[in-house]
């Protein structure tokens, strides 16, 4: 009974957001503004065929940090969880990819209303980009179709949700999830993206070249807030719970960082000086990372680990993300370096308070993205020979932390409360002991475990 | 001297040691095991139901002395049901145990346990 109400309630509160897309489909509305802009630019733009070829790329490359992230994750659950695990990343790329068509887009990058949210109703269902151009420089000359900058950014969409669900690893209903992620999009890095990039009151502001506010602080600290509300799983943090395949997590490190080439590169939307200077700064700091925290562990344990390896290069991968595009190359060496030390400090911290935040997206996408955000401003590129003044700087960057960590925790907090008293997100006790895979999925993910 | 043999579902395992710790058993033996009981279980692949002949099971073995062996399966039978009991919930077995040697020290019997 109470499974059919709830049910019920999750239809009514999608219904009703297809109701409020849809209802602002109103064939009386004034043209859209992009439509008549590029009226009357009249000659059409030339298509710059090298940034649009990048842009694809990239597009690609960071799709494929998705199931990267699935298997990152996955390798560092239990067994049983494994697949309830990577189908929380992979429901990421389904859900948001349908959300992000609908009014996604045009909830990020339409026009701005009080700086706070964009929407431009010729943009949803991607209707008006279809065909319109994304301009590149002021004049209007060149440009890339609209649909390569759509898609490309629709994939941050999709990832920044995918991160959260490490801090509640292995004791969240999918249903639950599912209708979290869902709203979470919509509420929280739909207006903070287009609070800092699409044209909200942040923008050219504080800088965040590829996403160090808007993707990893916020995904960090929404995980902190779901994961002490939700509460430990059962047992933590005395039975000791064993990563189920940690070959899995070094090769989806590997495809993280491969992909992050087009996740801070790409955010140049162009194919030039900058993407190069975003390129060699993203491998810098993730090697960097890695590096620090061997060193650390080295001492400290007296040996490396391979959990402790991949942590680094996330650990610098995520701190150089807000700088990408603005910083010197041996900064990027510092910020790798610091986002490390401060990750480790981060997590043994954590440990002493004892909340289960499972995988680490706070202490790893939260901590280093804080760390990248304000400390970039130590190692700004010189603007046409001028040096930038750190000091010019450091208020817009601790405004965009703040913003960013502030819409979160409210969100968040209030999303998790309502989905976990109507639908349910806490898994209870019996079937977290059985594991997702089995409880929530009916399957399970290693065949040779389970003798046939 | 006896040795208690429980074959439980894998998700009562945890309740299982913690129950067994409280009565003061620590040494244990815990394998991952596959077997049919009377539970049914039904997994679903492209809609192809398959219906698994062999379960997942997991084996827990306790030598003791006999004096504990009430203990250890009273622990067992508590911690391990599902709810007020369900099929498929598991068996115990006491057979009585010959002889136990510990490598070490090569000592036999009671206090080798």
């Amino acid at each position: 009974m109470t499974r059919r109400l709830t049910f019920g309630l999750a239809a009514v509160v999608l219904l009703g957001l297809a109701g409020l897309t849809l209802a602002n489909e109103d064939p009386t509305a004034p043209p859209a503004e992009t439509g008549q802009a590029a009226l009357e630019a009249a000659a059409a733009p030339t298509i710059d065929t090298g940034t649009t070829a990048w842009m694809l790329t990239s597009t690609a490359l960071v799709l494929l940090m998705v199931p990267g992230l699935a298997m990152f994750y996955g390798g560092l659950v239990r067994t049983k969880n494994v697949l309830g695990t990577m189908m929380h990343c992979f429901a990421a790329m389904a859900i948001i990819g349908v959300i992000w068509m609908i009014c996604g887009y045009a909830m990020t990058f339409g026009s701005t209303i009080k700086g706070i949210i964009g929407w431009d109703t010729a943009k949803l269902f991607l209707q008006g980009s279809d065909g319109d151009y994304y301009y590149l420089d002021e004049a209007k000359t060149t440009a890339i179709p609209e649909l390569v900058f759509a898609m490309f950014q629709g994939k941050f969409a999709i990832i920044t949700p995918a991160l959260i669900a490490g801090a509640f690893a292995e004791r969240v209903r999918f249903r639950g999830y599912c209708v979290f992620i869902a709203l979470w999009s919509l509420l929280v890095y739909n207006p903070l993206a287009h609070i800092v990039w699409g044209g909200g009151y942040l923008t050219g502001e504080a800088i965040d070249f590829a996403g160090g506010t808007v993707i990893h602080i916020s995904a960090g600290v929404s995980g902190l807030v779901a994961a002490i509300y939700l509460g430990a799983r059962r047992g933590y943090p005395a039975v000791a719970m064993h990563p189920s395949n940690l070959v899995m997590t070094m090769m989806g490190a590997g495809l993280l960082w491969v992909g992050w080439f087009g996740f801070n590169a790409g955010s140049s939307v162009a194919s030039g000086m900058q993407t190069a200077q975003a390129l060699t700064v993203t491998q810098i700091a993730a090697a960097a990372g890695a590096v620090t925290w061997m060193v650390i562990e080295g001492i400290r344990y007296g040996k490396a680990s391979a959990l402790g390896m991949v942590s680094g290069i996330l650990a610098g991968l995520v701190a150089i993300t807000p700088a990408a595009g603005d910083v010197v190359p041996w900064g990027a060496l510092v910020l790798g370096a610091l986002a490390s030390v401060f990750c480790f400090l981060a997590i043994a911290l954590k440990n002493k308070l004892g909340y289960d935040d499972t995988l680490d997206v706070f202490g790893i996408h939260g901590v280093a993205g804080i760390i990248g955000a304000i400390m970039l401003v130590f190692f700004l590129r010189p603007d046409d020979g001028e040096p930038r003044s750190w000091a010019d700087q450091i208020w817009p960057q601790f405004e965009g932390v703040l913003v960013s960590c502030g819409i979160a925790v409210v969100v968040t907090l209030v999303l998790v409360v309502l989905i976990d008293k109507t639908l349910g997100l806490k898994l209870h006790d019996d079937g977290e002991m059985a594991g997702l895979d089995h409880q929530l999925h009916g399957e399970h993910g290693y065949g040779l475990l389970n003798p046939e | 001297m006896k040795l208690v043999t429980a074959i439980i579902q894998p998700d009562k395992l945890d309740a299982v040691r913690e129950a067994l710790v409280k009565a003061e058993i620590y040494r244990i033996t815990v394998s991952r095991c596959a077997g049919r009981g009377r539970a049914e279980d039904l997994e679903l692949y492209r809609g192809q139901k398959v219906a698994p002949h062999l379960l997942p099971k997991t084996r827990i073995d306790i030598a003791c002395n006999e004096e504990f062996v009430d203990v250890a399966v009273n622990a067992i039978l508590n911690a391990a049901r599902h709810g007020h009991g369900e099929v498929g919930d598991g068996k115990i077995f006491v057979t009585s145990l010959d002889k136990c040697i510990r490598i070490r020290t090569g000592e036999e019997g009671g206090d080798a346990i």
